[in-house]
C-alpha cells in the first residue's frame, strides 16, 4: 500500500490553480500563431497578435490571461491501491484552490446559492471528478471554466435516428449561435453517447486533450477534423468579427448508449483553453 | 495594423455619429465599469428613484469584473465578459444618457434599438486579452457598490484602450457584416 499525505495534494492542487490560468498551453500558443498565418481578416490577424501578447504578458509578468479566472473543474484519478493520509480528498482539492485563488490574485467568482448569489469569497466549491483506476497514483487536472464559453454549451437527446448527420448538425448549429460570444477562436469539446449526464461530462473532459491531438480511433478523428473544417466555414472568426479561423480543434469522445438514445453535449472553451496536470506517485509507508 | 482612430472621451453625440462598425478605436479618458450585479443595483436605483453612481449623460460602461490587483498593479486582469446579460438593463442606461458600452459578444434587438434612437455605440474589447488590457488602465477607483467586489462600479482612467466598434449607432453591426464577409458554403 503506498501513501500520499493531502498536504502534497493541497500545494499541488494551488500551484495548477496558477499555472492553468498565467500559462497558455504550448500547443494553443503554436496553434494561435498557425491561425495568424492563414488568417485573411486584417482585424481577425490583429485579434490574434493581441492574443499573442497577452499570453506573454500574463506568462512573463505572472498575472492571468484573463480576468474570468473561471469556477475550478477538477478531474481526479485516484489509483485504487492508493491510501490518502492527512484529511479528506475532496477537503483538500478545495483547500487547493482556496489557496491558489487568494495566492494566485485569482477571481473569486463562486456564488454559493443560484438563486440568492452571495459570493463564497474563496472560489469553492471546485466541480471535482472523481475516476477510480487500478494503481497507486493520483492524477490531477486542474481546467478552470470561465463562463462566457460555458454558457454557450448545450445537449440534445437527439433520436437513432438523426445520426452522425444529425449530431453533427447539433454541434454546428450550437456554434453558429454563440457567435462571439465564447471569445473565439475556440475548442470545441463534443461528448456523444451515454446517458444525457454522461454526453455532457465527455464533452468537457474533451476538452482536455491538447489542440491537434485527434481522438486515437482514425474514423473518430475524420469526424473532428470535418467538423472543424465546417466551422471554419462559418465566418465566425477569432471574436466573431468575421475571419477564417473560428475554431483550433473539435475534440470528441463517444461511449456506448442506449438503443433509443444518442446524446450529444457540446462544451465550448475559449481560446484560454486552460488545463495543467500532475501525478503524484505514493510512497510506501 | 488596420487604421486607428483616437477618442477622447466624454462620448458625445457628435462623436458617436462619426463611428462605424468595424471600425478601430483607442479610447483615452474616464470610462466606468459595471456588470450584471452593477446594473441590477442601478437599475432598481432609477426604479425608485435614487441617483446613479455617475451622470450616464456621454459616458461609457465597461462590462467587466477584473482580477485583484497584485501589489504595485493598478488593476489586475481586467478583459470584458459578455454583453448579453446586460441586455435588460442596458436600454433604461442609454435613455438616461449613456452613449457608449464596451462588452464581448452579440446584443439583443431591443438593444440595437435603443442604440439607434438615442444615438450610441457598442465596442468590442478582445476577450480573453485581460492581461494586455490591464495595461491600457491608468486608475482605478471603486465609486459604488463596493460590497459586490469585483462587479463593484469602477471610475477607470485609460489611455490608449484598444475596442472595436461592433454596433454603431445606425445599428450596423460587425458581427453581422463581418460573418458574411467571410462564410463559405
Amino acid at each position: 500500500m503506498k501513501t500520499i499525505q493531502v498536504n502534497e495534494i493541497i500545494e499541488a492542487v494551488e500551484k495548477l490553480c496558477i499555472e492553468a490560468n498565467y500559462d497558455l498551453g504550448a500547443d494553443v500558443m503554436l496553434s494561435l500563431k498557425q491561425a495568424l498565418t492563414t488568417e485573411t481578416s486584417p482585424l481577425g490577424r490583429e485579434v490574434f497578435e493581441r492574443l499573442i501578447e497577452n499570453a506573454t504578458i500574463a506568462h512573463e509578468e505572472r498575472v492571468p490571461m484573463c480576468q474570468d479566472t473561471g469556477m475550478t473543474v477538477v478531474f481526479v484519478e485516484v489509483g485504487q491501491d492508493l491510501h490518502i493520509e492527512g484529511g479528506s480528498l475532496t477537503e483538500a482539492l478545495n483547500e487547493g484552490v482556496r489557496r491558489g485563488y487568494e495566492k494566485g490574485y485569482l477571481r473569486k467568482s463562486v456564488v454559493k446559492d443560484p438563486f440568492d448569489r452571495v459570493n463564497t469569497g474563496d472560489n469553492t466549491p471546485a466541480i471535482i471528478h472523481y475516476d477510480l483506476v487500478p494503481g497507486d497514483e493520483l492524477h490531477i487536472t486542474v481546467a478552470p471554466k470561465g463562463a462566457g464559453s460555458e454558457n454557450m454549451g448545450a445537449l440534445k437527446m437527439c433520436k437513432p435516428s438523426d445520426g452522425l448527420e444529425g449530431a453533427m448538425q447539433f454541434v454546428m448549429d450550437t456554434v453558429d449561435k454563440a457567435g462571439g460570444n465564447p471569445c473565439p477562436p475556440i475548442i470545441v469539446g463534443v461528448g456523444v453517447g451515454g446517458t444525457m449526464e454522461k454526453s455532457t461530462y465527455l464533452a468537457k473532459k474533451a476538452l482536455l486533450r491538447n489542440v491537434g491531438v485527434h481522438n486515437k480511433e482514425a474514423r473518430l478523428a475524420r469526424i473532428e477534423e470535418k467538423l472543424l473544417e465546417q466551422i471554419n466555414k462559418l465566418g465566425i472568426g477569432s471574436q466573431g468579427f468575421g475571419g477564417m479561423n473560428t475554431a483550433l480543434a473539435v475534440n470528441l469522445e463517444v461511449y456506448p448508449t442506449h438503443i433509443a438514445m444518442l446524446p450529444v453535449a457540446v462544451n465550448i472553451n475559449c481560446h484560454s483553453a486552460r488545463h495543467k496536470e500532475i501525478t503524484l506517485k505514493g510512497r510506501d509507508e | 495594423m488596420t487604421e486607428v482612430i483616437r477618442l477622447e472621451t466624454p462620448l458625445t453625440h457628435e462623436k458617436v455619429a462619426q463611428l462605424k462598425a468595424g471600425d478601430n478605436v483607442l479610447i483615452s479618458g474616464v470610462i466606468y465599469t459595471g456588470r450584471d450585479a452593477a446594473h441590477k443595483k442601478m437599475i432598481e436605483a432609477l426604479a425608485s428613484g435614487e441617483k446613479l453612481p455617475f451622470d450616464m449623460k456621454d459616458q461609457i460602461i465597461y462590462f467587466v469584473g477584473p482580477t485583484p490587483p497584485k501589489p504595485g498593479q493598478v488593476i489586475g486582469s481586467a478583459g470584458p465578459t459578455t454583453s448579453y446579460r446586460m441586455d435588460a438593463y442596458s436600454p433604461k442606461l442609454i435613455a438616461e444618457g449613456l452613449t457608449g458600452m464596451i462588452g464581448k459578444g452579440l446584443r439583443s434587438p431591443e438593444v440595437i434599438e435603443v442604440m439607434e434612437k438615442y444615438g450610441a455605440v457598442y465596442f468590442g474589447a478582445i476577450g480573453g486579452a485581460g492581461a494586455l488590457i490591464a495595461k491600457r488602465i491608468v486608475s482605478a477607483e471603486v465609486i459604488a457598490y463596493p460590497e459586490l467586489g469585483p462587479e463593484a462600479v469602477r471610475r477607470l482612467v485609460v489611455k490608449d484602450f484598444p475596442v472595436i466598434v461592433l454596433i454603431d449607432h445606425l445599428g450596423n453591426n460587425l458581427y453581422d457584416i463581418g460573418k458574411a464577409q467571410f462564410e463559405r458554403a
